[in-house]
């Protein structure tokens, strides 16, 4: 029977002395889907991301990638994935071709098809103009497309990838993620890392959030959103909205739970269901007239403070995210 | 089929770190011109022992051009990240020191060949064992590369590297019987050059050219530059593994 998995990580733990990085953490990565490894800075995606590597050895636990355990058979491990770490790595006194094919060569391409190869992989980062020039020449972006490249020269079924728009600038990052997409649908599984919501809600498939070295959740973004939404919060717009006392008088309508005013609008949360029907009503005997009915949904980001508690750090992340 | 993998993967790190770092005028002229420079300081100095020196200075060339840059080229890509390249890529950790310690090791080897070319017009030997020489150039520069790999995985900084490069070098020159003697130093300071590896290569050299001042038998030379070589190139191993965690 075929293995629909393409990593599997049971117990797999992290000791630097007596810091414990990682912490017995166990997930499962489909084939063909694209995975979110999602956290804040220092939760343990690298230190994860470099034990499934073979970069770093566990201090505990196991994982198997395509089915060959990361300790055991690292050769073979490695063979099977490519790797596009947080800094854009190849070699600065080699061209974009000559990189191409010096890795293809560490990973044992025919000579044959080596050169076609480079070309192909040229062509699908738009590069073809920068072919010869040193990698040192490279501006951040082209850099950061060429590291992919070199982990795609031998056609990998699993891809890591790293924080892997972390500070490019947004037409860079919109046009990275679009070919992360390209990659997925020829079959690439994808492993990403990042503390970028809303990059991981766009691209991921499913999502692990990991914090201080332990998972804490493992499930679709759509779900992850689903699971903190306690209560309905709708959004009204009003032809009168500053009527005295009106946050009061919503605020004391049997059903609702919390209001809140955001630019001229009311924010309400209800306990349950809206009953539509009685709440209208109860405002047009207060002379309010309602002019638009807006249903709001938690975003991934809510779901993310729901679930970390960190709403602290999530506020450093974005910070982080806005630098690029 | 793995170990063919495995060893083409070392050819082509070889073949990169040659074309990349060692055949660059600087690594060349530093290679061939300070083991030149002691060299004609000590002919000023007596030039008709001049052909004594030979094989010394042999060994300090292969010395310096296997470790000038071996002693550096790790930290340096280590620092940059590219290093981390080559242990992602499907190559044992030991694989990947050995296409190091190769790339230098080739370099010394062809540095020697040209300065014992050079030499052999110069100063025409009547005779010389090709079957001994080659051994003797080979481990040499294995050798002298693998102490600079070692050098180059135990330090976290480029100048740090060159710092404790300059620190086996140096005494090297003076202790190993280059330019001094063995026979003509102290007792306990003879025990040290019996330690360092540029006695063994100055001495299996000394029998492959057939001058008569040996000291040392030819094979025990060659034994134990052997051993130096393996030991160095294990201690780069183990330490790099432990550095990387």
């Amino acid at each position: 029977m075929e293995n629909k998995s393409a990593l599997t990580v049971e117990g797999l733990t992290k000791y630097y002395n007596s810091f414990l990085a990682v912490d017995h953490i166990h997930f499962q990565v489909r084939r063909g889907e694209i995975f979110g490894f999602l956290g804040p800075n220092g939760a343990g995606k690298t230190t994860t991301i470099r034990m499934l590597c073979g970069l770093i050895t566990p201090s505990d636990g196991k994982a198997n990638i395509m089915g060959f355990d990361i300790q055991k058979e690292t050769v073979e491990v490695k063979r099977r994935i490519g790797v596009v770490p947080e800094i854009s790595n190849l070699y600065e006194e080699l061209t974009s071709f000559e990189n191409l094919v010096f890795m293809g060569q560490l990973y044992g391409v025919p000579k044959s098809h080596l050169g076609k190869r480079a070309e192909e992989l040229i062509q699908l980062i738009r590069l073809e103009g920068k072919k010869d020039a040193l990698f040192s020449a490279l501006s951040k972006g082209m850099k950061r497309n060429l590291t992919i490249a070199a982990a795609l020269v031998h056609d990998p079924p699993l891809i890591f990838l790293d924080e892997p728009t972390s500070g490019l600038d947004v037409v860079n990052s919109r046009n990275l993620r679009t070919m992360i997409r390209q990659f997925n649908q020829r079959g690439t599984t994808i492993f990403l890392t990042t503390h970028n919501i809303e990059e991981a809600n766009l691209l991921c498939h499913r999502i692990a959030v990991i914090v201080k070295g332990k998972i804490i959740a493992v499930d679709t973004p759509e779900a992850l959103k689903k699971s903190v939404q306690e209560k309905s919060m709708v959004e009204l717009g009003m032809e009168n909205p500053n009527l005295p006392d009106l946050l009061d008088s919503i605020k004391a309508f049997d059903g609702v739970d919390t209001v809140s005013r955001r630019q001229g609008r009311f924010v309400i949360g209800f306990k349950g269901g809206p009953p539509w029907g009685s709440f209208l009503q109860y405002l047009q005997e207060r002379g309010v007239s309602v002019t638009s009915v807006n249903t709001l949904q938690p975003t991934l980001e809510d779901a993310f403070v729901k679930i970390t508690g960190l709403d602290r750090e999530i506020m450093m992340m974005e910070k982080e995210g806005k630098k690029g | 089929m793995m170990i063919s993998k495995e060893l083409k993967a070392i050819y082509f790190i070889s073949l990169k770190d040659i074309k990349s770092y060692y055949f660059k005028p600087p690594n060349i002229s530093w290679g061939i011109i300070f083991p030149m420079a002691m060299a004609l300081a000590f002919y000023l100095r007596n030039p008709t022992k001049m052909i004594d020196l030979i094989p010394g200075l042999l060994g300090m060339t292969i010395l310096f051009g296997s470790t000038s840059m071996e002693a550096v080229v790790i930290t340096f890509e280590r620092r940059l990240g590219s290093f981390e390249r080559l242990l992602l890529a499907p190559v044992s950790l030991a694989g990947v020191l050995m296409g190091k310690i190769i790339g230098g090791a080739f370099f010394g080897f062809i540095v020697a060949c040209a300065v014992l070319i050079a030499s052999l017009f110069v100063f025409s030997f009547p005779n010389f064992d090709l079957i001994r020489l080659v051994p003797s150039l080979v481990l040499s520069s294995m050798a002298f590369s693998a102490l600079g790999g070692f050098i180059s995985v135990a330090v976290k900084e480029v100048f740090e590297a060159q710092t404790l490069a300059n620190l086996f070098r140096f005494p090297m020159i003076f202790l190993s019987g280059v330019f001094i003697p063995i026979e003509t130093l102290p007792l306990p300071v003879r025990v040290i050059s019996y330690l360092l590896p540029l006695t063994y290569s100055a001495e299996s050299l000394r029998n492959s050219l057939l001058i008569p001042r040996n000291i040392v038998p030819y094979w025990v030379s060659i034994f134990v530059l052997a051993a130096f070589s393996l030991a160095l190139y294990w201690m780069s191993v183990k330490v790099l593994k432990k550095r990387l965690g």
